[in-house]
């Protein structure tokens, strides 16, 4: 018996068929049925039709049954949100059932049906779920609060299911600290704003190493990679994590080594003054990273690429392992590529030998990618390892005698860069690269060449019958051959301008006339007037000295090594990325950066060495240089030194942050900002604030809100432009605000209409104050809900104070002494105003705009005295005395209320007024 | 965290899919089918879409497609691809696509039971076992008797406990432990003979069939050897640590204890040597000649000896005679195949003949490669030996075995 048996399709009624069989009253049937379906189900066909029957199948105590129900459930609520509410109540009372196999199944499951419906009636069971006494119903709680999450976000937030899963932190099992750890983190990746919910503290870690030892493999990496953002306070700490986790490297799980030597690197950066600590660790680390390469090839792969980051990083921790990246013939060829690449990183004068030899073995081989890559690595090697440099030339040129066609193209291509590393050395085997120039068929390779015979022209006895063949079909020609041949001829010209006369004008013709491409129309043009008029000046600058080129091609950057350091085994080491450069929708939020290092600061890898850009540049670099030498000192983008640039990952950090700041505050639309102009022009009103960004077109599906909050001849309003970047038209708007401080809510419903694509309308929403009041922390937080016809959006907002300043806030004088007095000091604060501008008069008549009511005003001892009053729509009454000195630009205020909480808001409100009125 | 599988067959079909989270299109396999169509034996194990991330292992001619959306470590998946197949094949004893299809719905219930929402929850073949039995004959029937399920109504008993690795209450008549120490040998050997890079890659298999909750210490004669460790979890680092032996309470049945890894310590032994000569110039037929004899192997007879060379690509066709096992040539992967079986030391087994060359074809760039398996009984070539075997915690007394074998792992030999 197989379940093959399922696929058996009958005749035309297949679906009425298993409806009938779902609906027999025999349990086995009803069993086989759903099976059926199922089975229909994994191989893709649509038995959605069939939602009730199945659905009716769920009350059940036959597990099996259950199971299946459930999996169908999970694949087809989505489309039928309707009929999941008939599950609901299953599910709830599953919740309940003695057995913590199912109240578990029950919970995770409702989790995984997307329907909003669903998710409202999912919050009881699982708050009762988080804290079940059974270990296994929690840890799958835990999971059920990151879905949860995924679902509505604001939910829960709302809910306090964030800090219940914060408790299960501390929970006694070891699982369940892993899957608290694993929703967590799941959180924080998806969290809009990418600061981590959770700041880890020294207790937390204490917990998680705990845990680490006991919970699963899988639980293991979760708990690795969250300890790798944390920042240890000090290096002790630092070193108790780096002992407590080294057990780690020798699991058997892959992924669970990978983690543990990001974490390993990352605290070593931290503990970069304990020379000691480190070179024990580095040595530990060697082994296991060396293990990963006799597993399977995927396996080898993703570790290659890490490995690659670290040799960069730590080139010290492999140097003795060249062997292991030596290349097997039947390797896939992705690990192969890799391995050479590590290989070249690795090569230095004591195993350069070795290397040579083993390059010159791949260079024999079938895969013409392998190949070329192989060659270009022995001329890499060329260039690093000076004393090999002969070694490598003679290899290559046995490569040459070889006449495989790509061979000795890619040949030629690196002696080029190893005659501009070693000038006059090598020159020797022009004549054999000459023998083969007339089978370069490649643009690259037929470019080094002419540069080459035009670098050394005064060598090549033949050079201007050789760069005259060039020049017959020069209009066919790619353009970087076009370009090296103009500059060859012209090096031709001036080293022996016997006889070549006529050459260089023939291809100065070529290049000014018959070309359409601008750049090779312009070189021709200077040179030709460089020849014309200064022919010594033109040998200046054509013949000029080359800066030399050094080792290191293709290194990383060093800010984006730090970076991707900090991201070993992540897809980002893989990709070479930091993950802001390719996850989808991350907000650039959070860029990780090592730690800066502790102690002495020892410059390792501060290199000065000019970088070899990648070929295609080069040329370019190359052509750059004939020109003059006071342009190629910029052209070679210098390495910053490492010191420079923990600074610069700092700054990166503080731009980021700021910069995400800077786009939330954007200036208001011009709409509003007229507004703002006729308002002030016609009569002084109340000081608005310029519009913010509420809500980012990513987070709202295309619906981008901007708003700020007004007060209008005594009428509050939330002023709001929608934008719509979607493709679709939106409408069907709705708005509503949570519980508030303050019991705002909206007076009018919001009566929109539609939204067209592209489109930005401006809404002023009436507000009132009797909605339903619950104090938020800050005070002046509000949560608004936007509902349209995509989505519901959720965002949280803060209100100024000053919208909440009524206009009837005057008191008498003498209520206001009695009651400055009745109010006991300790509800009095103090705050200091700067940047004033205008004198007592000036500020008290801003002030009076916004609904802040001088009372009396007083001349003390020179200073000016203003007692003020203003009222808060709640009848919050704030008294404040303004303390101004003549030509000083600030003052003192103090304040005194019974809910003295206020006083910060009031005293920001005082600041906007005074200073952007 | 992992979105879906799609599990592909070699012709490109998908013929299972798996959502953990809502539905992806299958549609976005066509990343995956077009690397396949490109190189079937080299697809990136990862693979990046504008909306998805493919990771991918192949096993058995079937491709296992796992879809993630946001930063995962990509080893993460890779080991959790590996696991499934591993249970596939530890519940249906291979893991084909004929198997799978057969298998459907315990395979769907398998794979809902090991992923939650894209998180492991039970991958632990022992307690996947206690909640899905694995089918057999006997049970279909006896469940189709007594209308009972492979489904368990109860939580696994090792689920949460501090040794998720096995299960209570195990009750064995016969109590068994084996352990096989298994080394491999990676190599490459260059064209003159020597030793371009060896090490050992060794693995302590076991099959522990015993009642109870036993406690065991595994000691080495020679522990020092090892240049790194993976332990299974149920190994006690910290006793590795001070006193280097290996004290564990098994997992039921049979898993890997520990792999090890030797390789700059010790000078690793090369236990067999291929005499090769391949004459080939253009135009004319070239000659090929083999002998295969024991070099560094303690007395110890090489047996299951295979040889593949993977031939230049000028090469046609090859008429050959050996002295011992049969050969054959495939003019398409230029691969010959030779299988020798056990080594005769009085007389080494030799293959010489013509090879037909095609005409006008670049002789210079030949570098055939050849790839040699081999099996030996007896011996682990590290020189590693078993000490003891020590059981706490039980009073019966266990049967105890511990088999030595050498084999080939990547061994291969440049001409």
């Amino acid at each position: 018996m197989t379940d093959s048996k399922y696929f058996t399709t009958t005749k035309k009624g297949e679906i009425f068929e298993l409806k009938s069989e779902l609906n027999n009253d025999k349990k086995e049937k009803k069993k086989e049925a759903v099976k059926k379906v199922i089975a229909s189900m994994t191989v893709g066909k649509d038995v959605s039709a069939l939602f009730p029957d199945v659905v009716n199948c769920m009350q059940t105590d036959n597990l099996e049954l259950k199971k299946l129900v459930y999996l169908y459930l999970m694949n087809y609520a989505k489309s039928q949100p309707d009929m999941a509410i008939m599950a609901v109540n299953t599910f709830v009372k599953d919740c309940e059932d003695p057995n913590p196999l199912i109240r578990a199944l029950a919970v995770r499951t409702m989790g995984c049906i997307r329907v909003d419906k669903i998710t409202e009636y999912l919050c009881e069971p699982l708050r009762k779920c988080l804290k079940d006494e059974d270990p296994y119903v929690r840890k799958t709680a835990a999971v059920c609060v990151a879905k949860l999450y995924d679902i509505s976000s604001g939910l829960v937030e709302d809910q306090g299911f964030l800090e219940q899963l914060k408790d299960l932190l501390s929970d006694s099992n070891p699982m369940v600290v892993a899957n608290a750890v694993a929703a967590l983190s799941e959180i924080n990746e998806s969290s809009p704003t990418g600061q981590p919910l959770v700041e880890l503290n020294h207790a937390t870690i204490n917990k998680l190493l705990t845990a680490l030892n006991e919970c699963t493999e899988w639980g293991q990496v979760f708990i690795l990679d969250s300890l790798s953002n944390y920042n240890p306070k000090d290096e002790r700490e630092a070193q108790s994590i780096c002992e407590r986790i080294t057990p780690r490297l020798a699991h058997a799980n892959a992924a669970v080594v990978l983690s543990a030597v990001k974490v390993l690197m990352k605290m070593m950066e931290i503990l970069a003054g304990d020379t000691e600590f480190c070179g024990t660790l580095s040595k530990k680390l060697a082994p296991p990273l060396v293990t990963l390469l006799s597993s399977e090839p995927e396996v080898q792969y993703v570790a290659l690429r890490n490995i690659n980051l670290i040799v960069q990083k730590k080139p010290d921790i492999l140097k003795h392992e060249m062997k292991v990246f030596f290349v097997k013939y039947n390797d896939p060829i992705y690990v192969k590529l890799e391995k050479l690449d590590i290989m070249i990183r690795l090569a230095s004068q004591a195993n350069i030998a070795q290397v040579l030899s083993e390059l010159k073995e791949y260079a024999t081989e079938v895969d013409v990618d392998f190949v070329r890559k192989a060659v270009r690595a022995i001329g890499r090697c060329a260039i690093k390892v000076e004393p090999s440099a002969e070694r490598c030339v003679s290899t290559l040129l046995d490569l040459i005698q070889t006449k495989v066609n790509y061979v000795v193209q890619e040949a030629i291509v690196v002696i080029k860069d190893i005659f501009r590393k070693y000038p006059n050395k090598y020159e020797s085997i022009i004549s054999t690269l000459c023998e083969n120039l007339d089978t370069l068929d490649e643009p690259e390779a037929r470019a080094s060449m002419v540069w080459i015979i035009g670098e050394y022209a005064e060598r090549i006895d033949n050079a201007d019958e050789l760069l005259d063949s060039f020049l017959e079909g020069f209009a066919d020609e790619n353009a970087q051959v076009q370009l090296q041949l103009l500059t060859a001829v012209v090096k031709l010209f001036l080293k022996r301008p016997a006889h070549t006369q006529a050459l260089v004008q023939h291809v100065l013709s070529l290049a000014t006339q018959d070309s359409d491409n601008p750049d090779l129309r312009d070189r021709g043009f200077i040179y030709w007037r460089l020849l014309s008029t200064d022919p010594a000046a033109a040998k200046e600058v054509v013949l000029a000295d080359k800066p030399l080129i050094s080792e290191e091609t293709d290194l990383l950057e060093p800010t984006l090594l730090d970076e991707l350091i900090c991201h070993i085994s992540s897809l980002a080491s893989v990709y070479h990325k930091p993950p802001t450069a390719f996850v989808e929708g991350r907000s650039a939020g959070i860029r990780k950066t090592l730690p800066a290092r502790q102690g002495s600061v020892e410059e390792t890898n501060a290199q000065e060495a000019t970088v070899i850009p990648n070929q295609e540049s080069l040329i370019g670099d190359l052509l750059s240089m004939d020109i003059g030498s006071t342009v190629t000192q910029a052209a070679p983008a210098a390495p910053p030194t490492s010191n420079v640039d923990l600074l610069g990952g700092g700054l990166d950090v503080l731009l980021g942050g700021a910069s995400d700041l800077s786009s939330g505050g954007v200036a208001p639309s011009t709409t509003g900002l007229l507004g703002d102009i006729f308002g002030l022009s016609s009569s002084p009103t109340m000081y608005t604030p310029p519009k913010t960004c509420w809500l980012p077109a990513e987070k709202g599906k295309g619906l981008e809100i901007m708003g700020t909050f007004a007060r209008r001849n005594g009428q509050m309003t939330m002023d709001l432009s929608f934008t719509n970047k979607a493709m679709q038209a939106m409408s069907g708007f709705a708005i509503q605000f949570n519980k508030n401080s303050f019991g705002i809510a909206p007076a009018a419903p919001l009566n929109l209409g539609a939204l067209q694509p592209g489109q930005t309308l401006e809404y002023n929403l009436p507000l009132s104050t009797n909605g339903p009041v619950q104090r938020m922390e800050p005070l002046t937080t509000l949560q608004v809900a936007v509902k349209n016809n995509v989505d519901v959006f959720y965002y949280a907002c803060q209100m100024h104070i000053q919208v909440l300043f009524v206009e009837d806030g005057t008191l008498d004088k003498r209520v206001f002494l009695t009651t400055w007095r009745d109010i006991p000091s300790a509800n009095e604060v103090q705050y200091t105003l700067s940047d004033l501008k205008g004198n007592a008069d000036a500020i008290s008549a801003k002030m009076t705009h916004n609904n802040i009511f001088t009372i009396a005003k007083r001349n003390v001892e020179g200073q000016d005295m203003l007692y003020q009053s203003l009222k808060l729509t709640n009848n919050i009454w704030v008294l404040l005395e303004l303390k101004l000195q003549p030509g000083v630009n600030h003052a003192t205020l103090s304040l005194k209320s019974r809910s003295v909480e206020v006083a910060p808001y009031v005293f920001q409100a005082y600041d906007a007024v005074v200073k952007n009125v | 965290m992992i979105h879906s599988l799609f599990i592909i067959n070699s012709s490109g079909d998908v013929f299972l899919e798996k959502h953990w989270r809502s539905v992806i299109s299958r549609s976005v396999c066509d990343y995956y089918l077009e690397a396949q169509r490109a190189n079937p034996n080299d697809i990136s194990p990862v693979i990046a879409t504008p909306h998805h991330y493919l990771i991918s292992i192949q096993r058995g001619g079937v491709s296992f497609v796992a879809v993630c959306m946001e930063e995962i470590p990509p080893l993460f998946v890779i080991e959790f691809l590996h696991r499934v197949v591993d249970t596939f094949q530890d519940y249906f004893s291979d893991c084909t696509e004929s198997i799978i299809k057969e298998n459907y719905v315990v395979i769907y219930e398998l794979l809902d039971e090991m992923l939650d929402n894209g998180f492991p929850l039970a991958t632990e073949s022992n307690i996947l076992k206690e909640l899905i039995k694995p089918p057999n004959i006997l049970r279909t029937i006896a469940n189709t008797v007594t209308g009972k399920t492979n489904v368990s109504e109860v939580l696994p008993t090792g689920q949460l406990s501090n040794i998720p690795w096995r299960r209570t209450g195990v009750k064995y008549t016969n109590n068994e432990a084996y352990f096989d120490v298994i080394e491999e040998v990676d190599a490459i050997i260059d064209k003159s003979g020597a030793t371009v890079f060896a090490e050992i890659q060794g693995y302590i298999d076991c099959c522990i069939k015993l009642s109870g909750m036993p406690d065991l210490t595994l000691s080495f004669m020679n522990p020092r050897l090892f240049d790194d460790v993976s332990f299974h979890p149920c190994v006690r680092f910290k006793r590795w640590e001070a006193e280097r032996v290996l004290s564990f309470i098994p997992p039921d049945g049979n898993f890997r204890l520990i792999s090890y890894h030797i390789s700059s310590q010790s000078v690793v032994a090369i236990p067999i040597y291929v005499r090769h000569n391949l004459s080939i110039k253009t135009g004319e037929q070239g000659r090929l000649d083999l002998t295969v004899g024991p070099k560094q192997t303690l007395g110890r007879t090489v047996e299951a000896v295979k040889i593949e060379v993977l031939m230049p690509k000028c090469i046609l066709n090859c008429v050959l005679t050996a002295n011992q096992g049969k050969y054959n040539f495939d003019p398409v992967s230029k691969i010959l195949h030779w299988d020798i079986g056990r080594i005769d030391v009085t007389k080494l087994p030799n293959i010489r003949g013509s090879v037909s060359i095609a005409s006008g074809s670049n002789t210079a760039e030949i570098n055939p490669s050849i790839n040699v398996h081999f099996t030996i009984n007896q011996l682990a070539v590290s020189g590693l030996k078993v000490n003891r075997l020590d059981m706490y915690g039980e009073k019966y007394k266990p049967f105890k075995g511990v088999k030595y074998i050498t084999k080939a792992g990547r061994f291969q030999i440049r001409m």
